[in-house]
């Protein structure tokens, strides 16, 4: 595959109906299909708008921070002896993730639109943080969906929302997660649509969403690939990133999907090991379905119900994934690989205390698969790990497994 | 002539509007659905809507969202709900049935292995909430294919160039939701009820249901001043599952229905010309 052919595939997709390969599409009832039409005839137009695009990077650098440095972590580097790891550090945005570059894009869709209210799902809750903050930076009124199970696991996120002025809505349907986060703000947006704009977290939704998130969270990639030039004169050898829904990887893969010598590496969680039934690893262990509007890899029984998923870490704790991310598996041009409960705590510990950074549990999971990567790997290579969240979310989670009360 | 249209026709005939019961196969457990099944018939129902039990039902209000979790509970597969309808068969080949689901189980099930195994066991039709036409064409190739009957939803939000797209793929009924939001909603209003289905009826003969948000007899006698039928979910649902709440078994949540469904009958016959 030459870097010109393979520039216009993935420049290609998805095509004017939503679709990555077989996955994608629109799959929502019927009420919310004009809402859908509507945004995407709007972004098509800003997204080509110069006045949109300064905008969105005025609020990137000035209220976010952007650019993320990329940060070489030298002594992790030398303590595994292998490739240089280079960190992009979206943990350091406003807000404490990569999540925060989503919600400019989305927000700004909103006021174009006239909407004065936006819902959102959340799992970590970094979704739900970021939106409560550029509602509250807009002034729209904010409501956020979280399963029970999650508000529990993620309380200090709870409360950052609430001081921003957004309710946080527990949803106790289902398994009281992120999926049936996403089923109630569905159920919230087909209800109030005249009025709220959904700003969905992830790749994933109904089309233009996987899209749009995707676009909105390239600004990743983009930096990293000039970073990456600029600090150590090359591109990398590979990407490693986290993949719940997918956001954050598919942020730094896509800016370098036609660089055909980048290597790239989604990593799924693997909760208590794919061969049990406790994981969140639909590429890896899971089958085609339809769910939350696309078609993509699900983690689903015999009889097409979707499963009850694990993480430790909330935010990848979802049955699906994005659909770009299931047509790049198809398509070999992405490897999906997982890390388990039990190795993103260990690389949680061993970031902080070699490099003194203390990453979301998330983002571990793209950490460990990565030590094992680099070990592989010579001094002359070079690996761009996504550090997508801070970890000051999940202390409680990671002392409680420690057997320490606060 | 399928059995729905034959269904529309007699009632037009008849001068009547028709009654379409909903509930979900499984809840509130397996051998409820069946009895559950004809007694909605001799109560006056003209088709049978049941739902297919999915872990995540985005449409559906918190009382079917219920069922959907106490079908699942009694591990009720698509499979099953096929069986189901083969057993009520044994006793009524004339009622129409109804699927209405969502798109998962349908499609992991296999889409001509569903067409063949639903139209052997019976079912008349599928409502798939998450197909509309953009993504519909593979089901519908395989309900075709097998003589069954693809009903789709028309929304208030849906605008006229949407509706002769949905009515092209349509047969047997449209169904036309009521109100913005999900079933056993509580905004319903009936002048915009009556507005939209003559704006549908502009691009179609099709007959016209009109479903979401009708509880009571009043609200579905207004409904059908204007529809061809009425579609009643979530207050049968959640009339069966109060009935078991209250301590009572299995023939009590079927005679709870059956009760409700029977005012439902005389309110809407209470128009008839």
């Amino acid at each position: 595959m030459t870097s010109d052919t393979s520039q216009d595939l993935f420049a290609s997709v998805p095509d004017a109906d939503g679709r990555f390969g077989i996955y994608g599409g629109k799959f929502v009832a019927e009420t919310l299909m004009s809402a859908l039409a509507e945004l995407e005839r709007l972004y098509r137009g800003l997204s080509s708008d110069p006045a949109f695009q300064a905008e969105i990077d005025a609020d990137l650098a000035h209220y976010v921070g952007r650019p993320s440095p990329l940060y070489e972590a030298r002594r992790w580097s030398d303590e595994i002896g292998g490739a240089r790891i280079f960190l992009k550090r979206e943990d350091l945005n406003h807000t404490g993730a990569h999540k925060v570059n989503n919600c400019i894009g989305q927000a700004l869709l909103a006021k174009h639109m006239g909407k004065r209210r936006v819902i959102a799902e959340t799992g970590a809750g970094q979704h739900g943080v970021a939106t409560a903050t550029i509602a509250a930076r807009l002034g729209l009124e904010c409501q956020v969906f979280m399963g029970e199970e999650d508000v529990h696991r993620q309380a200090l996120n709870v409360y950052r929302m609430k001081l921003l002025g957004a309710e946080v809505i527990p949803v106790t349907s289902g398994s009281r997660t992120l999926k049936d986060a996403m089923n109630e703000a569905m159920r919230d947006w087909v209800t109030n649509i005249d009025d709220t704009f959904y700003i969905i977290g992830t790749v994933a939704g109904p089309h233009p969403y996987p899209m749009l998130v995707r676009d909105f969270q390239c600004v990743i990639g983009r930096e990293a690939r000039a970073q990456s030039l600029a600090q150590a004169g090359r591109l990398p050898d590979a990407l490693v990133a986290c993949v719940g829904g997918g956001s954050n990887a598919i942020g730094l893969f896509h800016p370098f999907l036609g660089d055909s010598e980048v290597a790239m590496y989604g990593v799924e969680a693997g909760g208590h090991g794919v061969a049990t039934s406790h994981h969140a690893a639909p590429l890896t262990a899971g089958t085609p379905g339809v769910l939350h509007g696309n078609r993509t890899y699900l983690m689903q029984d015999a009889n097409g119900q979707i499963m009850h998923t694990h993480s430790v870490s909330a935010g990848l704790d979802y049955p699906g994934v994005g659909p770009e991310h299931a047509w790049l598996k198809d398509i070999g041009r992405v490897n999906y690989v997982v890390a388990d409960d039990d190795e993103a705590l260990r690389a949680f510990h061993t970031l902080t205390r070699v490099e003194g950074i203390m990453p979301a549990l998330e983002s571990s999971h793209a950490l460990a698969y990565a030590e094992k990567l680099a070990a592989g790997m010579t001094p002359e290579q070079m690996i761009v790990i996504n550090l997508s969240g801070r970890g000051d979310k999940d202390i409680h989670t990671v002392a409680q497994i420690d057997g320490i009360e606060f | 002539m399928s059995r729905i249209a034959g269904r529309f026709r007699e009632l037009a005939e008849q001068g009547r509007k028709a009654l379409i019961p909903y509930v979900v196969a499984g809840d509130p457990g397996p051998d409820v659905t069946v009895p559950l099944m004809h007694r909605l018939v001799a109560s006056g129902a003209d088709i049978i809507e049941l739902g297919v039990p999915f872990s995540d039902p985005m449409s559906e209000g918190p009382v079917i969202q219920l069922a959907h979790e106490r079908a699942l509970a009694n591990a009720t597969s698509l499979r099953d709900v096929l069986s189901l309808v083969a057993e009520f068969r044994r006793e009524d080949s004339a009622t129409p049935v109804l699927l209405m689901g969502y798109a998962n189980p349908v499609e992991h099930m296999g889409y001509d292995v569903f067409a063949d195994a639903a139209s052997e066991a019976g079912v008349d039709a599928l409502l798939t909430v998450d197909l509309p036409p953009e993504e519909v064409a593979g089901v519908n190739r395989e309900l075709q294919r097998v003589g069954m009957d693809n009903i789709f939803l028309i929304a208030p939000t849906t605008p006229g160039q949407r509706v002769e797209r949905i009515v092209k793929e349509a047969s047997g009924f449209i169904y036309y939701v009521a109100l913005k939001g999900v079933t056993g909603a509580g905004n319903l209003d009936l002048d915009a009820v009556s507005e939209g289905v003559a704006a549908v009826r502009e691009h179609t003969e099709l007959p016209v249901a009109v479903g979401f948000g009708i509880k009571d007899a009043e609200a579905a006698r207004a409904i059908a001043a204007t529809a061809d039928a009425v579609v009643v979910g979530s207050a049968l649902v959640n009339c069966a599952a109060a009935a078991i709440e209250a301590g009572g078994d299995h023939a009590a949540a079927i005679d709870a229905a059956g009760a409700l469904l029977a005012e439902i009958r005389q309110g809407i016959d209470s128009i008839a010309s």
